[in-house]
């Protein structure tokens, strides 16, 4: 949910319960990832293929996802995505698929894919909008009959339509399952939007790439308009450790999140309220914050105004709160990235690091690198970045992300590798992801990590952890290839010296001088040595 | 033509058999774990001034070439082959340009993508090294450049067994070979010998009969002289008496080309007592010159920065180098060099013709050897 979007939904709703949630969709497009048909594409793919890797890890289902495209008009697409997840319950689907910012991921704190995006609702949104055609949703729960719905959004009222609810037959030729493969539980989405497919950097093609490397336990499977099939193969059954929920820290959370959990809290007093929606609030803390903020501890917490709210939490600034833990975070971990950048790059040397997790400002996060260096990975100059948000592929904003400030604040050139500025160059795939339940993205585009201080430390050294290692390898194979090198020459050289020595001493055999040059040759050789 | 047989020939075969057998012998003992040659260093740092010879020569420092040191290899096993080579041209009665030897061993060398010679300067190189590593010159090693430079004037030289009157040469002359160790001088008339740095002064002053006029042997370097015309320089002055007066350009690079063939140059320094003519006098052109002639509207800016203002660079930096030579410090040469820093301006030859194509041959030059107005 990008930030203040939400809050600005509401304000409207408030006020001018009239206004139409196509205005506001309009209005709010460039932050919704729907500024053009280029990027609107790749938007709703993300949805859909975020919302089904977590739903599948949520439920410990190994995911396989399948997302085919149709163009069937001029600039117009189908898109189709399907997954294994358990499926959704009757009641659920039209809420999730047909009213803008339903959904549970935003009022939690738990480190997810969902919290980057506006929901899946939106694409519907922009489907209606852009082709006037409904959405299409089957879904199978295990053991159930597959149901499918076509869904719209009235937009006066914000509430999903439904068009259509049967149920589907196996044997129906409406069946998902009856085309190329059957799921025994999953979701299918349909919708036609406006869009163009396009290859290139940004892509949806590059965005399923990215997604393949940071998700090596996942299957994707894309079909281009053209026909073409490409599958990311799952590489690992191993799904990383679930993260866990939790509650915001006094030090981290926002004005906004406080005033609605305020609403939302059945706590008494504004003590119990601190100590109860808190992480790592106790009694003796909860007192000093309200004695500092000069508030009743026993008010009742639905009384507490705005700028009585702020008080609040510019008091618990100054007063000594342990970090919050850190066990909510869930990093794919080094041999789980390893394993995706070797997969789908075949690269020569990889290093994967996964640092300890570390707090900034009472959230927790974790920084995650990986650097891949040559095999198959062209040498195109530059090194190529792979930004990984609670492991979704940020693709747009490249300079003004963390990432890149991280990358540019290393000395390359200590680790072997040549710069030009502060750019790496060369075969090099540098891969960073961040791990938090709330990642502080530059703006409500959410593309872009914001240059925090305490984040490009962590980034960076990783950078340097990995940087030494692939340092160290470049270094032996540097020292590798000029021993060889020598050792070639020299050999050749041996044969062009052999018959001059035995011409200018006027005796010896050429074959056995160039057997004794070569065994000096040989004796000489040692690659370890520079 | 017969047989090319050198007074020196026995004996440059057995400094090169000595290097093969050095080589040979490092390989069948078993204690060695490399192949080493040594050779003289040539670089500046070994190269002495020898004030009372008034000649550079080589120090005593030696540097050891060492095939399994990768940046040696290459020239190790160019050494090698070009000695191998030069031993088969002695054994044959042969010669050969440097250039016939640098295609005759110029191949890819099998398995590595590069020939045993890139260049003719990697052969031009070893040459050099096999002299100082085993004591013979060039012209020992049956071993030839290119003809560089021309001779006229009256002296008639015997070169196996023809005879040639380069008084009668027209406007060729004698091209200068870099091997003159044989020659004869059957007749000579001339009174000294005039060494000039460009061919284009050289026929400007016979086509004014300056040689003929003047009794004087007229010699064209054409830029820095050849170990020929400096071989020649230097047999003519020692086996006829005469004395040598060089004229070139008043810069830096003129004054180089006298110092190089008073003194030696330094990468020949182990050689320069059959190269190097101490007794040589540079006869222009002088700072003095431009004053005495009225040649201030036709001087040449110095190229580059002056030392304190970005430099010294170019022509600038070309002069300090000169000038801080050991063999140039002495008044005279030093004065000149200031004053050409000081003016910031050098003279070519050729501005003499400014007052007349003539005056260099019926002024200029006679005016100064009559006046004996020399720089030493």
């Amino acid at each position: 949910m990008p930030n203040g979007v939400e809050e600005g939904m509401e304000a409207e709703g408030g006020d001018h319960r009239e206004i139409s949630v196509a205005e506001f969709f309009e209005k709010n497009k460039h932050l919704l990832g729907f500024e053009n048909a280029q990027k609107s594409i790749i938007t709703v793919v993300k949805e859909a293929v975020d919302n089904s890797l977590d739903a599948c890890e949520q439920d410990d289902i190994v995911p396989e996802v399948q997302v085919i495209i149709d163009e069937y008009d001029d600039k117009k697409c189908r898109v189709e995505i399907r997954d294994n997840a358990i499926g959704l319950d009757r009641e659920t689907i039209p809420k999730v698929f047909g009213k803008l910012l339903y959904g549970s991921k935003f009022h939690k704190l738990q480190q997810s894919r969902g919290q980057q995006g506006i929901g899946i609702s939106a694409s519907a949104m922009y489907a209606q909008l852009t082709t006037g055609e409904p959405v299409t949703v089957y879904s199978k729960q295990e053991d159930e009959p597959c149901h499918r719905f076509v869904v719209r959004i009235d937009t006066e009222k914000n509430e999903p339509e439904i068009l259509e609810d049967e149920v589907i037959e196996p044997e129906s030729d409406e069946f998902p399952g009856d085309k190329d493969y059957y799921f025994d539980h999953g979701t299918t989405i349909e919708m036609n939007i406006e869009a163009k497919y396009t290859r290139g950097h940004h892509s949806v093609r590059n965005y399923l790439k990215h997604t393949a490397i940071m998700n090596p336990y996942a299957r994707v499977v894309l079909k281009e308009p053209d026909g073409n099939k490409i599958e990311y193969p799952r590489v690992s059954n191993e799904l990383p450790e679930k993260p866990k929920e939790i509650k915001p820290h006094l030090h981290g959370v926002e004005l906004g999140v406080v005033l609605r959990m305020v609403d939302n809290s059945n706590a008494r007093t504004v003590s119990s309220f601190l100590q109860k929606e808190f992480t790592r609030v106790g009694r003796t803390s909860a007192e000093e914050v309200c004695e500092q903020a000069e508030i009743e501890s026993g008010r009742r917490p639905n009384t507490l105004d705005k700028d009585e709210i702020e008080q609040l939490l510019k008091a618990a600034e100054n007063v000594n709160l342990q970090s919050p833990p850190t066990d909510c975070l869930s990093p794919i971990g080094a041999d789980l990235m390893e394993k995706g950048l070797k997969k789908e790059l075949n690269p020569e040397f990889t290093e994967t690091i996964t640092r300890k997790p570390t707090v900034y400002k009472g959230n927790p996060f974790q920084v995650e690198v990986g650097l891949a260096w040559g095999g198959d990975i062209e040498d195109e100059g530059s090194f190529e970045e792979l930004r990984y948000a609670n492991k979704v592929p940020l693709l747009y904003k490249k300079s003004a992300c963390v990432t890149t400030k991280a990358i540019e604040n290393v000395s390359w050139n200590r680790y072997n590798i040549s710069q030009t500025g502060n750019r790496p160059q060369g075969p090099l795939y540098i891969s960073i992801h961040i791990a938090s339940v709330w990642v502080p993205f530059t703006s409500e585009g959410k593309e872009a990590v914001a240059n925090y201080d305490p984040i490009r430390k962590e980034m960076k050294l990783a950078l340097q952890e990995a940087g030494r290692k692939l340092g160290r390898y470049l270094k032996r194979k540097e020292r590798k290839e000029i021993q060889e090198k020598k050792k070639r020459q020299l050999t050749s050289y041996a044969k062009e010296m052999a018959p001059a020595i035995a011409a200018l001493a006027d005796e010896g055999n050429e074959e056995e001088m160039e057997n004794k040059i070569q065994k000096l040759v040989h004796d000489d050789y040692n690659p370890e040595q520079l | 033509m017969p047989k090319k047989e050198f007074e020196n020939d026995s004996k440059t075969l057995e400094q090169l058999k000595h290097l093969g057998k050095k080589i040979k012998n490092q390989l069948e003992d078993p204690e060695e774990e490399d192949l080493t040659f040594d050779t003289q260093v040539r670089s500046r740092s070994n190269v002495e001034y020898d004030e009372e010879e008034g000649r550079l020569a080589l120090g005593d420092s030696y540097s050891t070439r060492k095939f399994l040191n990768i940046s040696h290899a290459r020239k190790f096993m160019q050494t090698l082959m070009v000695a191998s080579k030069t031993k088969e041209l002695i054994e044959s009665g042969r010669t050969a340009a440097i250039r016939e030897v640098y295609y005759q061993l110029k191949h890819s060398v099998p398995g590595l993508d590069e020939n045993t010679f890139e260049d003719q300067d990697e052969s031009n190189n070893v040459v050099v090294d096999i002299e100082t590593a085993t004591g013979a010159i060039r012209e020992d090693l049956h071993l030839f450049a290119e003809k560089k430079g021309s001779l006229f004037g009256p002296v008639v030289i015997n070169d196996s067994g023809d005879e040639i009157d380069c008084m009668n040469m027209g406007t060729s002359g004698l091209a200068i070979p870099s091997i003159v160790d044989h020659y004869e001088f059957v007749e000579c008339d001339a009174d000294f010998i005039l060494l000039v740095e460009t061919s284009a002064m050289v026929n400007r002053l016979v086509e004014e009969d300056f040689h003929e006029e003047m009794n004087a042997v007229v010699i064209s370097a054409g830029g820095q002289p050849s170990r020929g015309v400096r071989r020649l320089v230097n047999i003519m002055h020692n086996r006829l008496d005469l004395p040598v007066y060089v004229f070139t350009d008043g810069d830096p690079w003129g004054y180089y080309i006298y110092s190089v063939l008073k003194s030696g140059s330094m990468s020949l320094a182990f050689q320069s007592d059959r190269l190097a003519t101490p007794d040589a006098k540079l006869i222009g052109m002088t700072m003095e010159d431009i004053d005495e002639y009225g040649l201030e509207h036709v001087t040449e800016d110095l190229k580059g920065k002056p030392e304190g203002n970005g430099g010294p660079s170019k022509d600038y930096k070309r002069i300090h180098d000169v000038m801080d030579y050991e063999w140039m410090q002495n008044d005279q040469w030093q004065n000149q060099f200031q004053k050409m820093l000081d003016k910031g301006v050098r003279v070519e030859q050729q501005a003499l013709a400014a007052n007349s194509l003539e005056f260099v041959a019926n002024t200029y030059l006679p005016e100064k050897i009559e006046n004996e107005e020399f720089l030493n």
